[in-house]
Parts: C-alpha cells; sequence; structure tokens
C-alpha cells in the first residue's frame, strides 16, 4: 500500500494545465492551452506582450476562474491548500510601504498558513541568505528599488512553496541580485521544486530553463525541452573559425562571413561531419567548428512572426 | 499544518492597522478631547469675567394721545418725555437719548408707534422692544386691572405639555427637546463613523491597489475573505470609535448640566433607541462600506475614489440638513420616504425616533430596504472585485460595471 502511494505521488504533476480556455468581454484570451510542469524543473512560460500569459498564471492562482478546462496543482483542483502551496511573485508586485521588512514577510507567511515562530525562524534564514537581516526592521518605503525587489522575492518563497510561479523576477535587478535570485532558484529546483519562470528575456530562459511553453494570441506554439526545440529549429549550418585558404567545398549552398569566423550554410546532399572531415583531409587549421543551434530569441521571433503572417 | 483562519488574518492586520493610523486616534479623541475643552473655557471665561453690568439707556418719547406718564423706568431703561418731536429730535442728535417713541393721538385705535434711531437696525433689540411694550401695557392697564393681572398678562405662557399613552395613563416618553438630544447627537456621530469607515476601506483597497499589493494578497486569500476581513475590521474600528463616542456622553452631559443648568436633567432615551440603535449602525456601516470596496475596486487612484463615494456619502447629510423642518413638520411624507430610502435610513431613522413615533411599519419597510440594498451591492461588489482590482489604470464606466455585474 505504502509503495502504491509512493509510486503515485511520483506520477503527479506539479502542475496540469488541459484544455484550459478564457474569454474577456468575447475576446478569447487564452485558448484551450495544456501543459504540465513537472517535479524538480524549471518551466519557462513564454509569449509576447498580451499572449495571455499573466491570464494563465492568475487561473493558476485562482485569481481568476477558466471559462473551460481542468488546471490542478499536485494533482488536487485549485482550492485553499492549493494556494498555499504555491509560492508567486508577480510582474505587478509591490509591498505595504509602512510595514517593516519583518512584518512583511511575517504577514504574508500568516496568509500562506505559517505558523509564527516557524515564519520567524524562515524569515531570519532567508534575509540571511541575501544579506539583508540588518535592514529586517527598516520600512518598506526605506528599502531601494532592488532591496524591496528581493524582499518581494523572498515573500513568494518564504512558506517553501513546492511550485513557485515567478514572472519577471529579474527586472530592475543588478547583475549581482540577479545573480543571487538565480542561486536561489536553482537551490529551490535542486530540493525538487517546480519553478514556472515567465519572462521576456530570452538568453535568460535559455539559461535557466529545462522545459518550455510559448503562448502567442492565447494559444500554446511551442512545448518540449529546450534542446529538442533548439534542435527543431536548427538551420543545418557550421560555425567555423580557422587560419589558411579555404576553397570550394562540396555540398554548401552558401557562406557568410561574421566577425571573426565563417558560417557555412549546408544543402541537403551533405552533413556537418562530411563538412568537418574534408577540412581536415585539406589540412586547414581549425581552431572552433560548431554546428549552428538557432538562440531562442531567434526561435520566438520566427514563431511570433509565422503567427502573425 | 494547522489550518488558519485567513479572514481572521485580514480581518486582525487591517484591524490593527486602521487603530494604529493617526488620523483614526485624532478623530476618535477628537469629540471627547473638545468636548471636555469647550465646557473647561466655558467654566474658566465665566468664572474670570464678571458678568456685564447693563448701562442705563435713556429713550425719549413725545405723548399725543395724554395717556403715558408712569411706569417710566423699566428695568435699566429710562423713558423722557418730550413735547414735541423737534425737542426729542434735538436730544437725539446731541446725544442726550439713544432713540425716540411718538405715541400718536389715535394710538387707541390704530396701535401703530413710530421710534426714531441713529442705529442701523435689523429690528428693534428685544430690551428695548420688552421695555416699550410694558411702559405701554401697564399705563393702558395699571387703573383698568389688578396689577397681577397685568403681570400675568406680560408673563410669557408657561404651558406644561403631559403626554398620556392610549389608556389615558401618563406616558413613559414624554417627547420634548430632552427626547432629541441623544438621537440628535447619535445620528451625527453614525454619519461620521460611517463617511470615516467607508473612506478607510477605500483609501485601504485603493492603496493595496497602488502599491501592487493586490494580486499578491489575492494570491493567498479569496476575494470574499479579503472582502470580508476588512469589511469586520473597519466595522469592529468604527464600533469602538462610536463607542467611546457614546460612553463620553454621560460624563459631558453631566458636566454640562451642571455648568449650564437644568435643561440637560430633562434628558430622555427614545424606548427602542439602543436596539434601534445598534441595528441602524449595523446596516448603514455594512451598506456603506460594501459600496466602498465597490468603488475601491473601480477606481485608479485615492483621489478618483474620494469623487466617486462622494456621491454616496454626501447624502447621509440630508436628514441632518432638514432636521429644523422635521422638528416642525414630524409627520410629512418626505421624512417617511428618506427613513425608507437605503442611503439616508440611518440618520433618518434615528432623528425621527427623538423626535416622533416611528410606525412599526416604517421601521420594517426601512430595515427591509437596507437588508436588500446590502444584500444586492455586495454580489455587485464581489463580482466586479474580483476583475476590476486587478485591472490597473484603467477604470470601467457604470454602464460596463452593472452589465457585468448582472451577466456575472
Amino acid at each position: 500500500m505504502k509503495s502504491k502511494v509512493m509510486l503515485k505521488a511520483e506520477e503527479v504533476h506539479s502542475l496540469e494545465i488541459s484544455e484550459v480556455t478564457k474569454s474577456f468581454n468575447h475576446t478569447r484570451v487564452v485558448d484551450g492551452i495544456s501543459f504540465d510542469v513537472e517535479p524538480g524543473e524549471i518551466f519557462g512560460l513564454i509569449g509576447p506582450n498580451g499572449a495571455g500569459k499573466t491570464t494563465t498564471i492568475r487561473m493558476i492562482m485562482d485569481i481568476i476562474r477558466p471559462d473551460a478546462g481542468r488546471i490542478k496543482v499536485f494533482g488536487e483542483s485549485l482550492s485553499e491548500r492549493t494556494k498555499d502551496s504555491i509560492g508567486y511573485l508577480p510582474e505587478e508586485r509591490g509591498l505595504y510601504k509602512k510595514l517593516s521588512v519583518l512584518q512583511s514577510l511575517l504577514y504574508i507567511a500568516s496568509l500562506k498558513g505559517v505558523g509564527s515562530q516557524q515564519a520567524q525562524s524562515r524569515a531570519s534564514e532567508l534575509l540571511e541568505r541575501v544579506g539583508m537581516l540588518a535592514h529586517k526592521n527598516k520600512k518598506n518605503e526605506e528599502l531601494s528599488r532592488g532591496m524591496s525587489q528581493i524582499v518581494q522575492f523572498l515573500t513568494a518563497i518564504i512558506h517553501e512553496p513546492r511550485l513557485i510561479i515567478l514572472d519577471e523576477p529579474f527586472a530592475n535587478l543588478d547583475p549581482i541580485n540577479t545573480e543571487l535570485i538565480k542561486e536561489i532558484i536553482f537551490e529551490q529546483r535542486g530540493q525538487e521544486k517546480s519553478i514556472i519562470l515567465s519572462t521576456h528575456r530570452m538568453n535568460e530562459i535559455e539559461e535557466l530553463c529545462d522545459r518550455v511553453f510559448m503562448i502567442n494570441k492565447g494559444r500554446g506554439v511551442l512545448y518540449g525541452e529546450l534542446s529538442e526545440i533548439k534542435s527543431r529549429y536548427r538551420r543545418n549550418s557550421v560555425f567555423l573559425e580557422y587560419e589558411g585558404e579555404l576553397g570550394e567545398l562540396k555540398g554548401i549552398a552558401s557562406r557568410r562571413d561574421h566577425r571573426g569566423s565563417t558560417e557555412l550554410i549546408l544543402d541537403k546532399t551533405t552533413t556537418p561531419r562530411a563538412v568537418l572531415e574534408e577540412l581536415m583531409r585539406r589540412g586547414l587549421k581549425i581552431n572552433r567548428y560548431e554546428v549552428s543551434t538557432p538562440p531562442l530569441n531567434d526561435i520566438f521571433l520566427q514563431v511570433v512572426g509565422e503567427a502573425s503572417e | 499544518m494547522k489550518p488558519v483562519n485567513k479572514t481572521y488574518l485580514i480581518f486582525r492586520h487591517e484591524f490593527l492597522n486602521t487603530v494604529k493610523r493617526t488620523g483614526f486616534i485624532i478623530l476618535t479623541l477628537a469629540l471627547p478631547v473638545l468636548g471636555f475643552l469647550g465646557i473647561g473655557v466655558y467654566q474658566l471665561v465665566t468664572s474670570i469675567i464678571e458678568p456685564p453690568v447693563a448701562e442705563e439707556v435713556t429713550i425719549g418719547y413725545v405723548d399725543d394721545s395724554g395717556e403715558f406718564d408712569r411706569y417710566t423706568r423699566q428695568g435699566y431703561i429710562t423713558l423722557l418725555r418730550f413735547d414735541t418731536p423737534d425737542e426729542a429730535t434735538q436730544a437725539l442728535v446731541k446725544g442726550d437719548i439713544e432713540e425716540y417713541i411718538i405715541v400718536p393721538s389715535d394710538y387707541s385705535s390704530t396701535g401703530v408707534i413710530s421710534r426714531y434711531t441713529l442705529e442701523k437696525q435689523v429690528e428693534t433689540p428685544p430690551s428695548i422692544y420688552s421695555a416699550i411694550k410694558k411702559f405701554i401695557t401697564y399705563n393702558l392697564l395699571a387703573e383698568k386691572v389688578p396689577l397681577d393681572i397685568v403681570n400675568l398678562v406680560e408673563s410669557p405662557l408657561a404651558l406644561v405639555t403631559t403626554r398620556l399613552t392610549e389608556t389615558g395613563a401618563v406616558a413613559p416618553e414624554q417627547g420634548g427637546y430632552g427626547n432629541v438630544i441623544i438621537p440628535g447627537i447619535f445620528s451625527f456621530l453614525l454619519a461620521f463613523s460611517i463617511i470615516f469607515s467607508s473612506n478607510y476601506m477605500l483609501s485601504g483597497l485603493v492603496e493595496e491597489k497602488e502599491d501592487r499589493l493586490i494580486e499578491v494578497l489575492l494570491s493567498s486569500v479569496s476575494a470574499r475573505q479579503l472582502l470580508t476581513g476588512k469589511i469586520l475590521a473597519l466595522g469592529a474600528a468604527g464600533l469602538i470609535q462610536v463607542a467611546i463616542w457614546l460612553a463620553s456622553l454621560p460624563l459631558l452631559l453631566s458636566l454640562v448640566s451642571s455648568t449650564l443648568g437644568g435643561f440637560f436633567s430633562t434628558i430622555q432615551l427614545p424606548g427602542n433607541f439602543i436596539v434601534l440603535g445598534i441595528v441602524y449602525f449595523v446596516l448603514g456601516y455594512l451598506l456603506f462600506v460594501v459600496i466602498a470596496a465597490g468603488v475601491g475596486a473601480i477606481s485608479t487612484n485615492t483621489r478618483e475614489g474620494s469623487q466617486l463615494i462622494t456621491i454616496f456619502t454626501l447624502p447621509i447629510f440630508i436628514p441632518l440638513w432638514f432636521s429644523s423642518l422635521l422638528f416642525i413638520f414630524p409627520d410629512s411624507p418626505i421624512w417617511v420616504f428618506l427613513a425608507i430610502f437605503p442611503i439616508t435610513a440611518p440618520v433618518e431613522v434615528m432623528l425621527r425616533l427623538g423626535v416622533t413615533d416611528v410606525p412599526t411599519w416604517q421601521l420594517a419597510a426601512s430595515i427591509f430596504t437596507m437588508v436588500v440594498s446590502i444584500v444586492g451591492v455586495l454580489l455587485i461588489t464581489i463580482r466586479v472585485f474580483r476583475t476590476y482590482l486587478l485591472m490597473y489604470g484603467k477604470r470601467p464606466g457604470l454602464g460596463k460595471v452593472l452589465s457585468m455585474a448582472l451577466k456575472g
């Protein structure tokens, strides 16, 4: 019996969204989207402005209700209990100006069902971790924008949620604080927690996320592992840095010279491996040979562009 | 994890935040403090300033009828006879007299007396009027009727009214101004408390909206828990405020009574006042705070919210503006309408309880319309709350709010 329960727990998704739809004033803002988020992964929720990301997140948080479809958090339908197991850093966020840093953390923790003593020790631990323990009695209105944002981030994780939703967590942060928050995000993933990251910065998604779901005009347009998606959108070209004379090569449709490197676009008759072997045979000194994968940003632009055509 | 009542957490947070506000503390203490201060200043002033000694005033008179030559001394006013109007005018111009009157020869048939003065006045000062009237009356009647009858005629009518019940017994509630004092003060305090509570609700919500806290809160608690916690917290704070005001009233009134005399000993409380006072406080408070929550949800900033809420809170004072008319015409249908119309009902009913008997059907109709309004506004507010609380920077029109509230 025990092993059955454990097995079931392992199978449960942290978040399961099935065919969810939401309209405002007869406009379909979210249109039948489905995706899952697993324990111990950082999941990117991406899309252009107005694509339906915030509406989706608000439906996960039970702030607004879907018109159709099903949302489950750790296998349960949305309820007060599921709210307590989620940590949420909204894009539009703030703190009570007149409260102190500690009071803010304790109040939000209490609303998430954390007992007073536990909240106290957790708050001290987190403030220590981000180097803000000395500021715990400062009023929020006295904090710098960056510090205030760190406190907001801490309110999202003070109750040790198993699912963390972060909407633009790095906006307005300096590089040092950005690295600090990234470190904490990785720590949370290491503890088998699920993190949903919504941001416009594709380099952050590439750096942090294991899988992504892209939404455009309310519809899911990309979903899967980041490496698989990048491979799907590969341009069939290689980057080459070399010394000597390249000459003519079979199977090369065209070539582009970039600063310090050359991109060879292959036709369908050859492969990157065959081209490398030919270059080696010619005795060319090769400093870099890289099969090109398009940056996520290019994929994003391509997918959004295709959708609007 | 031990389950926590989130409504209670919101309640505790909002209650403590409200009662710690400087504005709340000042307002709560202002009434008793200002009352004690006023009485203290009055007592201080009356103890150090001696009552003014009335100056001697001389009024000239020209008597063409030949009937007025006695009783020329009326208190500090002396009436000095002149033979002709010219002599009186000269004396007036020289400053020997303050003014003069001419009693014409046909006074007994016309009853008209002419008065001449250098002062610009709206009407004859009461002391002068009274002195002239007594001078005329005593001269006309003194030799024709006994002097005590003349005194009786001159004195104001002392009318002692006793209210009887339908069985003919003396009614426990006698009416009069003594009966209006507590309801009057209570309705005034009620209006203020309701306005301040709705403003606290409004500013709290708009601040949370402006500070972008609403989404954080709604990700932890439901809109219903947030609204209920806030309503109960502000209600408790408002109740404490009114309780402090009412608790200070007996002390203030006894001080005033000892200072200003016996009138305040006639103060009576209408029979069902305490029960109805609590009922109307709770209903009035709920109605306006729920309206304020709806207004807060659709307002984009504090200024806009304050302007919108004024449309609803200003009519609370209508019964107080017209209270003098209520005393004169207590049974006008206008008061019945104001007692049943939910926005004016709390204050109007409290006032009318002091002035007259409010029929049971009117109380029932009034409570019914208030309860229906509260439920209606609450349903609209809950729908509006979830949708518009998260919309920053754009306020929906009234038509849109209503159509959304009706469609759900």
